[in-house]
């Protein structure tokens, strides 16, 4: 039993049955890197290709270290020691890379629909590593993946996604996959923020952070692109902290045993009190570390292996 | 050389509208009437069962020459026009360098003059290097031939240089054409902002960026009585606010393209950079308001913007494309789905086709008057076949209309009395 497809681009067109076959691949990988031995042989053999043309630390790590726990040779591939600076097209490069006999192509790229564009152009599977401010869907199955490993279902589940929305493609793979499993997602934010069409994607729009927080089981928090602030987004750090920052009294809105996710990097006392961050209910390092064990899922499953 | 074309449905709006024949010698019209003699030495053009038509008129062509010849010439464009059944096009003034100067202007009559297809009159530009700042030299620029000024792409923002070119085009009576974009809005925009670039996470391009130009540019018309032109405009916005200019007397004349009644932002899905032009896609009340418009006659002129780019741009992210679709060899069947549709009379398109258009620039074109200029476009209005961008006469391939079924060809175009353009025997069946 596979995915089959080629490639892994969007939330949108994966079945809630596909998304449920990721998790549960990722169950059984999540037991390897607690290992002595971090090590299983399904991709050996297999080339991964990590072509990030964005800054990246985390995913790119992740990434790497979960095909290398399968036992694949791995490249990195970045813009500053590629041929990109050259003035080389995208689909030029990953020309290139297939014809090394690259398996899967990993890729991060700032506009929207690169890896669409790229998939059309490769044979090669291409997973999605955030593309814009389009998706990231190894981010939104990791988080799912949390999210169920406190034992939460998804049906009637209150997520509260907080913060930039427009500009997060966290946020959009998320929103896709939640209403997909019957979740109730409330996104919240200062309406410049927020999409003014997002309501038809079937989420509650709210701009006041304590009443999105009633009743919610799980609090996603974005990060607060700091950069931003000269495109009249919004006035100040310190006003958007006061408005729209998780603190402890804010978390006590929530349902008890509310849990509090962030896709990294955190910005301490800006989108998140320090005190939360480091409170028993943040989840944030348990989604790092399950990110690795579901990035080892969804690569198994396109290498065809599975 | 005399021409007897006999036998088609001559439509010139407001004018004829039934079976003729139509005589040219010297390059331009001498009769039109039933069952006209063939003078010594004619040749006779068969049209029965086509439509005998005045050769369509451009206002809104981006031919590339000078600068980026790679994505079209003047010649290559010329050749599109004539195989679209345009007779006359006006060209865009953001080549490289810009037409801000009457060299420039010169070198691209010249340019179509060599070239021998459709009459081409350059549109100058608005401001020194398109640059919204300082006035180009308009005066010169219509002296040398420019029929109208625009800053096209780069509309000028500045609403005091605005106004003052307004002011300044009225001692030399050109129309003032504006792109509607209000920059800061817009900015970083790549398709529609709505529920697709919702999305699919690309910038958007909302309709008060059009809308708020509009306004803008409608005030300053009514402030310096300037006759402007608004060039594709693609939204509900819009068509309201120019219906309620033109109510009011201004001096006000409005096109849309094929693709803004025929298409919307739902294209753009899958990143198609086809899809990527600017104005954008818009939704489907806007389309229906585009046709309204052009229906009551708000809408005066139907135009191409016809931009060619080279595959390999096209190819880029959706970010990365260049925006634009090329048009010319498009917009007739296009245009009569909409009498299909019933939007419009036959009558009525071929007007917006030929004679408003040529109105609208006060040029010498559109219509099959006795003494005008032999410009013709005879057309099968039955012919169905496929838009395959490999027989496009245009240097460039990028339309989203490619294996389209269409219904309505040009068969043959003449211009000054010359047959131009021919179609192929064997693109007939195609």
């Amino acid at each position: 039993m596979g995915l089959k497809r080629k490639d892994l681009l969007s939330l949108t067109n994966l079945s809630a049955d596909d998304i449920t076959l990721i998790l549960e691949t990722a169950d059984s990988f999540k037991e390897v890197s607690g290992r002595e031995i971090k090590k299983v042989p399904a991709l050996r053999g297999k080339t991964v290709v990590n072509l990030f043309f964005e800054p990246s630390t985390r995913t790119r790590t992740s990434f790497e270290l979960a095909a290398k726990r399968l036992s694949a040779d791995v490249i990195n591939f970045s813009p500053s020691s590629s041929s990109v600076v050259k003035g080389e097209t995208l689909l030029d490069t990953a020309r290139n890379i297939e014809a090394m006999q690259a398996d899967i192509i990993v890729l991060r790229h700032s506009s929207a629909g690169a890896a669409e564009t790229l998939a059309r152009g490769v044979k090669s599977s291409v997973i999605n590593a955030g593309d814009g401010w389009h998706e990231h869907p190894t981010q939104a199955l990791l988080d799912l993946y949390t999210i169920r490993s406190r034992r939460m279902g998804f049906a009637g589940l209150r997520v509260a996604i907080v913060g930039d929305v427009a500009h997060s493609r966290v946020a959009r793979s998320n929103i896709f996959a939640l209403t997909k499993l019957g979740a109730e997602v409330r996104v919240v934010g200062p309406p410049t923020m927020i999409p003014l069409q997002i309501g038809q994607l079937g989420v509650q729009v709210y701009h006041n952070l304590d009443e999105a927080l009633r009743g919610a089981h799980v609090i996603m928090m974005l990060r607060l692109q700091l950069e931003r602030q000269g495109r009249a987004l919004f006035p100040t750090i310190r006003e958007y902290a006061r408005h729209y920052g998780l603190t402890g009294e804010r978390v006590k809105l929530a349902e008890p045993g509310a849990i509090v996710m962030h896709p990294g990097p955190i910005n301490r006392g800006v989108e998140i009190a320090p005190d939360v961050a480091d409170s028993l209910s943040s989840v944030i390092l348990d989604q790092v570390a399950n990110g690795v064990a579901v990035r080892m899922g969804i690569l198994y499953l396109m290498s065809g292996a599975g | 050389m005399t021409l007897l074309i006999q036998g088609g449905h001559v439509i010139d709006p407001g004018r004829v509208n039934g079976v003729a024949d139509v005589l040219i010698e010297n390059g331009t019209i001498s009769a039109v009437g039933p069952a006209l003699k063939a003078p010594a030495g004619a040749t006779v053009i068969q049209a029965r069962g086509q439509l005998v038509l005045p050769g369509f008129v451009d206002l809104h062509v981006h031919f590339r020459e000078p600068g980026f010849e790679y994505k079209e010439t003047i010649e290559s464009g010329t050749a599109a026009a004539v195989a679209g059944g345009f007779t006359t096009v006006c060209a865009m003034p953001n080549t490289n360098p810009v037409n801000d100067n009457q060299a420039v202007t010169e070198f691209m009559l010249e340019r179509a003059k060599a070239a021998g297809n459709a009459h081409l009159y350059p549109i100058g530009a608005i401001t020194k290097k398109s640059e919204g700042k300082e006035l180009a030299e308009i005066g010169d620029l219509r002296r040398a031939g420019c029929v109208a000024i625009s800053d096209d792409g780069k509309p000028v923002m500045n609403s005091l240089v605005m106004r003052r070119a307004m002011e300044y085009a009225r001692a030399f009576d050109v129309p003032v054409v504006d792109h509607c974009e209000d920059l800061h809005l817009s900015e970083g925009g790549c398709m529609n902002e709505g529920l697709v670039s919702t999305e699919l996470g690309l910038p958007g391009i909302p309709s008060a960026a059009e809308d708020v130009m509009v306004a803008r540019n409608v005030s300053l018309a009514e402030l310096t009585g300037a006759r402007l032109h608004l060039a594709h405009i693609s939204t509900a916005g819009s068509v309201r606010m120019v219906r309620e200019a033109k109510a009011r007397g201004l001096k006000v004349t409005a096109e849309a393209c094929p693709h803004h009644f025929t298409l919307t932002e739902e294209l753009t899905r899958g990143y198609n950079t086809h899809a990527k032009m600017n104005p954008p896609l818009r939704t489907m009340q806007d389309v229906q308001a585009i046709k309204e418009g052009l229906r009551d006659g708000t809408i005066d002129v139907i135009a191409t913007d016809h931009a060619p780019h080279a595959t390999q741009e096209k190819q880029q992210e959706f970010t990365e494309a260049p925006f634009g679709i090329v048009g010319l060899e498009t917009a007739l069947p296009l245009t009569l789905a909409l009498v299909d549709d019933g939007v419009l009379t036959l009558e009525a398109a071929v007007d917006k086709l030929a004679t408003a258009p040529a109105k609208a620039f006060s040029l010498n074109a559109g219509t099959l008057a006795i003494g005008a200029p032999a410009d013709v476009a005879i057309v099968d209005p039955n012919s169905e076949w496929h838009v395959d961008p490999a027989r496009f006469r245009s240097k460039s391939r990028n339309t989203p209309f490619a294996g389209w079924k269409v219904k309505g060809r040009v068969t043959t175009t003449i211009v000054s009395g010359r047959v131009v353009f021919e179609l192929d025997r064997s693109e007939r069946q195609a």
